[in-house]
């Protein structure tokens, strides 16, 4: 299994990283992509946006089906990656390097609630059972 | 979970196995796009043993049929040729759609979709009891099917099969003839050229290996549905079902009124007021078009006056396309909208296939 040490996660299998300058960058995990298969159409929101934890905000599309991405942490929408509207494909080829979008957080507490990757990765294994 | 004879070879080959209506199937090998790319640009095979194969044998087979479906199988003159075809219910409904293959007049082969394989038999057995209680009704689970597609398709299959060539380079398209243990038919579900190929389950792996060798790509379900989309083939259960007309489904030309034959489905279909036709969309803007999403046209007055029936993105064309229900009013050109996810998206109506033969008709 892909999941790396150093990002923190959800239950909903979206991937959080926290830059050392406080902000942080959310993007779905490996598994994820391969669950849904070739991504075809990523809606990213919008730059400014105030999002709360857990809010759908943004949409990932394969040529399988449709699923959307919930925010894991409250906070306002710094950034989006500009390279997936025209390759959706990059979330397959590294799940971690295509990123969706970089919030600055507003509530600390909630990454509290971030799965570190050994608890992921038992979410995962008991998913697959 | 139901398996076919291909199913050890599907998980050697590393596949992602799906449940596709109780039958254990591949839905792609690693990448479904790739898969699609490759019977477009060369050939590609797909495990279609979960589709069933009836033989129906006996005196006047020919008669039985003229009356069960609703194309007329006498346009079916020359051994070996096929036909498409729906089987309708009383009120017009489509029971199923499924190719006929003449074999002699002793003899015919219907092909029938796996989901609705169980239904069919029965229907068709009490049909038989009713119509034509002589004849001879067999369901060949002991044959497989493996679908051979793309341009480069019927050469590699001539390579896989040695001495194939002779006997079926002179196959027309909807035409199919015995080779060996095999039954060759020019037939698919992808818009592009290829075979077909009925034959017993013990040679199915032994056949999917030797057309691996001649660098057949494997395909899944994903990738056939992509393809049958781009060629504007019906998917039953999507495009059409009991409760649609085919004349609302783009099947139309499928279904012969003219001649004077009584065949099941008829008297409701001649009183049918058509209101909606089968239409292809192309989304204009961001986003991908699915099954079940509205869309709301000049003439409907409810957002629900039309509906995607099949909807996906189109690897060859790179955008969003549609098989829709939309009212009858509504030409090719016209512009509608499709709600997705509470937002209106522009698309614009255009006749279907998509693609033929790996070329955009769009």
């Amino acid at each position: 299994m892909n999941i790396p040490t150093h990002l923190k996660y959800t239950k909903s299998h979206e991937w959080v990283k926290l830059e050392e300058d406080g902000t942080a960058t959310i993007g779905i995990t490996h598994h994820a992509q391969e669950l849904l298969g070739d991504m075809v159409f990523v809606e990213t929101p919008k730059v400014g946006r105030q999002l709360q934890q857990g809010e759908e905000c943004a949409v990932v599309e394969s040529v399988k089906a449709a699923a959307d991405v919930y925010t894991p942490i409250t906070g306002e929408v710094i950034s989006i990656n500009p390279e997936l509207e025209a390759a959706p494909e990059k979330i397959n080829q590294d799940a971690y390097s295509a990123w969706l979008y970089k919030l600055k957080p507003s509530n600390s507490a909630d990454l509290n609630d971030l799965l570190d990757s050994t608890e992921y990765q038992k979410l995962l294994e008991s998913e697959a059972h | 979970m139901k398996t076919t004879s291909l199913n050890q070879t599907h998980r050697n080959m590393n596949a992602k196995m799906v449940d596709f209506g109780g039958w254990d199937m591949p839905l792609h090998y690693g990448s479904q796009l790739d898969e699609h790319h490759k019977v477009r640009n060369d050939a590609g095979m797909f495990d279609v043993s979960h589709m069933l194969a009836v033989d129906i044998k006996g005196d006047h087979v020919r008669d039985f049929l003229r009356q069960l479906v609703a194309n007329n199988v006498n346009k079916l003159k020359q051994p070996g040729k096929a036909l498409y075809t729906c089987m309708l219910n009383p009120k017009g409904g489509v029971i199923d759609d499924l190719i006929i293959y003449f074999l002699s007049e002793a003899w015919f082969r219907l092909v029938v979709n796996a989901g609705t394989a169980e239904k069919d038999m029965s229907w068709i057995s009490a049909q038989c009891n009713k119509l034509a209680p002589g004849l001879e009704i067999t369901p060949r689970r002991d044959l497989a099917m493996i679908a051979v597609q793309g341009p480069n398709a019927r050469a590699k299959v001539w390579q896989a099969i040695p001495g194939s060539q002779a006997a079926t380079e002179n196959l027309k398209l909807f035409q199919a003839t015995t080779f060996d243990k095999y039954f060759i038919a020019r037939t698919g579900y992808t818009g592009e050229d290829g075979f077909e190929i009925t034959l017993p389950n013990d040679d199915a792996s032994y056949l999917w290996k030797m057309l691996y060798a001649a660098r057949v790509g494997p395909a899944g379900l994903g990738a056939r549905d992509t393809l049958r989309l781009e060629a504007g083939m019906n998917l039953y259960g999507q495009d059409m079902d009991e409760t649609i007309s085919p004349l609302e489904s783009g099947l139309t030309w499928t279904v012969d009124l003219k001649s004077d034959r009584n065949f099941i489905g008829k008297k409701a279909l001649l009183e049918t007021n058509v209101k909606y036709q089968l239409l292809g969309l192309l989304l204009l803007d961001r986003g991908v078009l699915r099954s079940h999403q509205k869309v709301s046209t000049q003439y409907s007055k409810e957002e629900d006056n039309g509906e995607i029936t099949s909807g996906g993105f189109s690897p060859t064309l790179n955008i969003s396309i549609a098989l829709a229900r939309l009212p009858i009013q509504i030409s090719v050109g016209d512009e509608v909208h499709v709600l997705v996810r509470e937002k209106k998206l522009r698309a614009r109506v255009v006749k279907y296939p998509f693609v033929r033969n790996g070329k955009s008709l769009i």
